[in-house]
């Protein structure tokens, strides 16, 4: 009996389009979730892969079988100097096929969302920081400090999940929520169900290095008392100390934040001062941090890259040895000088970046190109047409990711490793 | 096809076996007896002269899960500096700096290459250990497994609290057992990790979390009872409240007694043995706690040294590592809340010889060793990589062996921490086959490995080949030969052989009612499902390299 005709119970299957990972979908065999399901992105990702469109490789785009496709990339990789393997959309298993197949290959690695994950990495490797997970939200949290996202474009469940959840283990009061360096109109998901309006301080987002100095120095009490400035950013002084007052007399404040949305040079250090006004708070009461992430197997593929070669994104390796250069390893800049560019985006149907020299595409079967890559190679979908193991976004919990239906598509992980028996 | 091992000098303490000169006979990956047809011996290797032992066994190194790999993302610095330590980091010297956070790859081989074939991860997190899992799958060469933390997870506390009785208890122990793939229990902190999250800042032995309103004492207690009666061999695995800090070594008594006699491990015993002594109000209670231990034979202890170096310190204990996080170098923490579990805290130390409280800590350690009579109840470790790297064991019994070394050692730290310390009064040295029951017979017996730790006939063939030297770093640094489950692994000290070890569990029986419960707890309050809790074995058994070997537990009468 093959799932493709018949229901599966698919009550436990893991929902890999968002960092939240639930495991509560109404999903059936076929992959359809009922319309009435509060998530679209959920909904998306399972319908996307669904109608799966291309079920063969190609080899400049020419459809061919897999042997094919796979010497014509082996070919490549074999002429290729300085390859780049970028991308990286793919989850545990993935990422311990590609990292010896790098190592063969001597080459570099990047993450397609590391430009906004590197704002986090460097923060904690540089300070560390104080953090939560999801079910520490849902239970203890009575107040979320949303800073410069709206969480739900993101993380569409949050709120129903984790803020207005009617069980939790202390019976805690309906969370507030505050909304810093949102746009009032993004802030809709903020309401409680009892109609209680979150509290907005408005303000441009590219003003938060500005708002979190201040509002460290603020919890200097000489600084509070002697400082003269009315307001910041266009935000009342009285307004930022209400807000520490008031994360002051939570029980359990979590701040959120999203490293995507800090979009602007050196956004690692706003997060350094959302993460050091955290641990200043925490002298006294508890205040955690949650850093939203940005999908694609971004932590998953830290995760792993990190037991196995020592570093998360942005590593190489040559002569032997794993170095970590999160400025020169980026995709932008070694599409300047590598040679060949392999591409792995197995979740969301994204094509690689413009680039001169040859590429090899392994990734989703809807992939569309401008123009065709010297090889593309359709897998399976992860939790559709493949398993595997997905960190979850606050990085302490991986969830098994299952096969829902069969499928002629290969598995990312063969195809890899595949290609690593076709090198020298 | 029998491989005979010939003329080796073996140290075997679980046959009581001191140097003993005899011929070992292996097939198909066990120890086997001398075979009547001489013709099946395939290969003989002449060992004359050389010491020869079974595999060493870490009880308690931070291999694999979440902080772990915190560690790792934490100090990239380490691992960029690790290229100008290798090979030499396998040669210790006093003040020299290891290599404290290895990938799962080099945590395998840097064991191997000691001679050690099997490794035990004391503080999988239930939530985490999906994680702990794929770090232990992907570290080839030894054998590993894993102690479960409990007793700071919010399930466990209510249970408590509502005055569940024991036999419940006992199936939830069983049942994380299962679902985490975990060979035995471990409390961190009892109950300090979960107050830290309602804000408390230290929890006492018999002070209450405020909101549960249970203590320490009973948190041990019925973990320790849950862990006995369940048959699970290995004893309940204690962190101790108050870790590190000054006047700590109380509490550690207190422990002892609070076992009411069942069997309790105390783990890391050096980081609570500080009394406030002095000016400086820290002074070794090394002499109290060898005491307590000698006189407690139900208690067991590993030391958790430290070394001098940079190295980095991966707890569960959240409440602790908060407060230590001042004393962070370099000056970063990772501090977790974790999914109503546990906690954790992560953070780089740098043990300095003229510090007072980091000389005086390294003295500790060795006096509790020298202190202890019973090798059997006191284990090698240094809590890696939170009192120094694992690689550092061969520098820490050379430390044990040779009393010139370790005073020589000692004459060089701070010296308000010598004027502190009764070292250079303990004369002891350890001799081979008191080191072969520490790393060896000991370690195995405690956790319950009936076919490791020995030689004898039906044990696993996972041997190390030592060349008896004066100088005891340089010969437990680099043995001869290492053999896992049978096959050479490793010659002169180099792996010949990429092998893949087990997954050692323990699984008692319990009553599955117990999921009725959880699975309503797990649907109200968590953020996954049960179902998705629970490890699979084939998760383990992925890729045709893992595989679980499920011991049996000790009989009750």
């Amino acid at each position: 009996m093959t799932a493709a005709n018949s229901p599966i119970p698919t009550s436990h299957h893991t929902c890999p389009a968002c960092g939240l990972l639930c495991d509560d979908l109404p999903l059936d065999g076929h992959g359809s979730i009922s319309a009435s399901f509060s998530c679209a992105k959920s909904q998306r990702y399972f319908s996307q892969a669904a109608t799966a469109q291309n079920q063969l490789a190609s080899v400049d785009g020419q459809a061919c079988d897999l042997n094919t496709a796979l010497a014509a990339a082996a070919k490549i990789l074999q002429n290729s100097q300085q390859t780049l393997i970028a991308g990286l959309g793919t989850d545990v298993q993935g990422m311990r096929a590609i990292l010896p197949l790098a190592e063969k290959c001597q080459a570099t690695l990047d993450h397609m969302h590391s430009e906004s994950s590197l704002r986090n990495t460097l923060a904690m490797q540089n300070s560390g920081w104080q953090t939560t997970t999801l079910s520490e939200v849902k239970n203890r949290a009575d107040l979320i400090l949303a800073i410069g996202t709206d969480i739900v474009s993101s993380h569409p469940r949050f709120f129903e999940k984790l803020v207005w959840n009617k069980d939790s283990l202390f019976n805690k009061g309906t969370p507030h929520v505050v909304y810093l360096a949102v746009d009032e109109a993004d802030t809709q998901a903020g309401v409680a169900p009892d109609g209680t309006s979150p509290t907005v301080l408005a303000a441009d987002k590219k003003a938060l290095p500005a708002i979190l100095n201040t509002l460290n120095a603020l919890c200097n009490p000489a600084y509070a008392k002697s400082n003269k400035a009315a307001s910041v950013a266009g935000l009342s002084m009285a307004a930022l100390k209400a807000l520490l007052e008031k994360i002051q007399a939570a029980n359990y404040a979590v701040v959120v934040w999203s490293a995507s949305e800090l979009a602007y040079p050196h956004a690692e250090l706003t997060v350094q001062s959302i993460t050091q006004l955290i641990a200043k708070l925490n002298e006294q009461t508890r205040v955690a941090g949650l850093s939203l992430n940005s999908g694609d197997g971004d932590i998953s593929v830290n995760q792993t890259s990190t037991w196995l070669s020592g570093f998360p994104s942005r590593n190489r390796f040559q002569h032997d040895q794993v170095s970590y250069d999160t400025q020169h390893f980026s995709t932008a800049l070694q599409l300047k000088s590598c040679d060949a560019l392999l591409w792995v985006s197995t979740f969301n149907p994204k094509p690689p970046p413009d680039f001169a020299g040859p590429s090899i595409v392994i990734g989703h079967p809807n992939t569309l190109f401008e123009r065709p890559p010297a090889v593309f190679i359709p897998v399976g979908v992860p939790a559709m047409h493949d398993s595997g193991t997905l960190f979850r976004m606050d990085g302490s919990i991986a969830l098994p990711l299952k096969k829902l239906q069969a499928s002629s598509l290969p598995r990312l992980v063969e195809v890899i490793n595949q290609l690593a028996d076709l090198m020298p | 096809m029998i491989t005979q091992l010939k003329h080796a000098r073996v140290f075997d303490p679980a046959h009581k076996k001191n140097g003993v000169v005899e011929d070992i006979y292996i097939s198909q990956g066990r120890i086997v007896a001398k075979p009547a047809d001489a013709s099946k011996i395939s290969t003989s290797l002449d060992l004359s002269g050389k010491v020869v032992m079974a595999g060493a066994i870490d009880m308690h190194s931070h291999i694999g899960g979440g902080k772990t790999n915190i560690a790792r993302m934490l100090l990239p610095e380490f691992q960029a500096s690790k290229h100008y330590s290798e090979p030499e980091a396998h040669i210790c010297t006093p003040g020299c700096s290891h290599f404290a956070t290895p990938t799962s790859t080099e945590t395998g081989f840097r064991y191997i290459e000691m001679g050690y074939t099997a490794a035990f991860e004391p503080a999988l997190m239930p939530v985490n250990a999906r994680q702990a899992h794929l770090e232990m799958a992907d570290t080839p060469m030894i054998d590993k497994g894993a102690y479960a933390m409990l007793g700071n997870d919010d399930y466990f506390l209510r249970m408590l609290a509502s005055q569940q009785d024991q036999k419940a208890i006992n199936d939830y122990v069983a049942w994380i057992l299962h679902s985490t793939q975990s060979i035995g229990i471990k409390v961190v902190n009892p109950g300090g990790i979960n107050a830290f999250k309602f804000n408390q800042r230290r929890l006492d032995l018999d002070e209450n979390n405020r909101h549960y309103q249970v203590s320490p004492r009973q948190i041990l207690q019925s973990l320790s009872r849950a862990v006995h009666e369940l048959g699970v061999s290995k004893p309940l695995h204690v962190h101790c409240n108050n870790l590190g800090a000054a006047g700590n070594f109380q509490t550690t008594l207190d422990t002892m007694r609070a076992s009411d006699g069942l069997p309790m491990h105390l783990t890391h015993i050096q980081f609570h043995s500080y009394g406030k002594e002095g000016d400086k109000q820290f002074s070794s209670a090394a002499a109290e706690i060898a005491e307590a231990l000698n006189k407690n034979k139900h208690i067991t202890a590993d030391v958790g040294q430290i070394l001098f170096g940079q190295t980095v310190t991966a707890s569960g204990d959240s409440m602790m590592q908060h407060l230590n996080a001042r004393h962070a170098n370099p000056k970063k923490a990772v501090l977790m809340d974790i999914e109503c579990d546990a906690g954790c805290g992560v953070l780089p130390f740098k043990y300095r010889d003229q510090n007072y409280v980091n000389a005086l800590q390294w003295a500790i350690g060795l006096e509790l060793f020298l202190s202890v009579e019973d090798p059997w109840r006191i284990f090698l470790t240094t809590d890696h990589p939170n009192g120094a790297p694992f690689t550092s064991y061969p520098h820490l019994i050379r430390l044990l062996m040779d009393k010139s070394f370790r005073n020589e050692a000692f004459a060089k730290l701070n010296l308000d921490a010598q004027a502190m310390s009764n070292l250079l009064s303990l004369d002891r040295e350890y001799s081979l086959y008191e080191i072969a029951i520490m790393t060896r017979a000991g370690a195995a017996g405690l956790i319950g490995l009936n076919d490791r730790g020995h030689l004898g006939i039906g044990a696993a063939a996972d041997i190390t080949v030592y060349t008896d030297q004066a100088d005891r770093e340089a010969m437990f640094s680099k043995p001869d030969f290492v053999f896992k489950n049978g096959e050479l692994v490793v010659k002169d000290g180099k792996v010949v052989k990429v092998v893949w070890g087990a997954t050692h569990t323990s699984k008692p029986a319990f009553d599955v009612s117990v999921e009725k419960d959880l699975s309503d707890y797990f649907n109200k309050y968590q953020t996954m499902q049960l179902a998705n809790f629970k490890i699979n074995p084939d998760e383990i058994a992925d890729d045709g390299r893992g595989s679980i070997v499920v011991h049996s537990g000790k009989h009750l009468s």
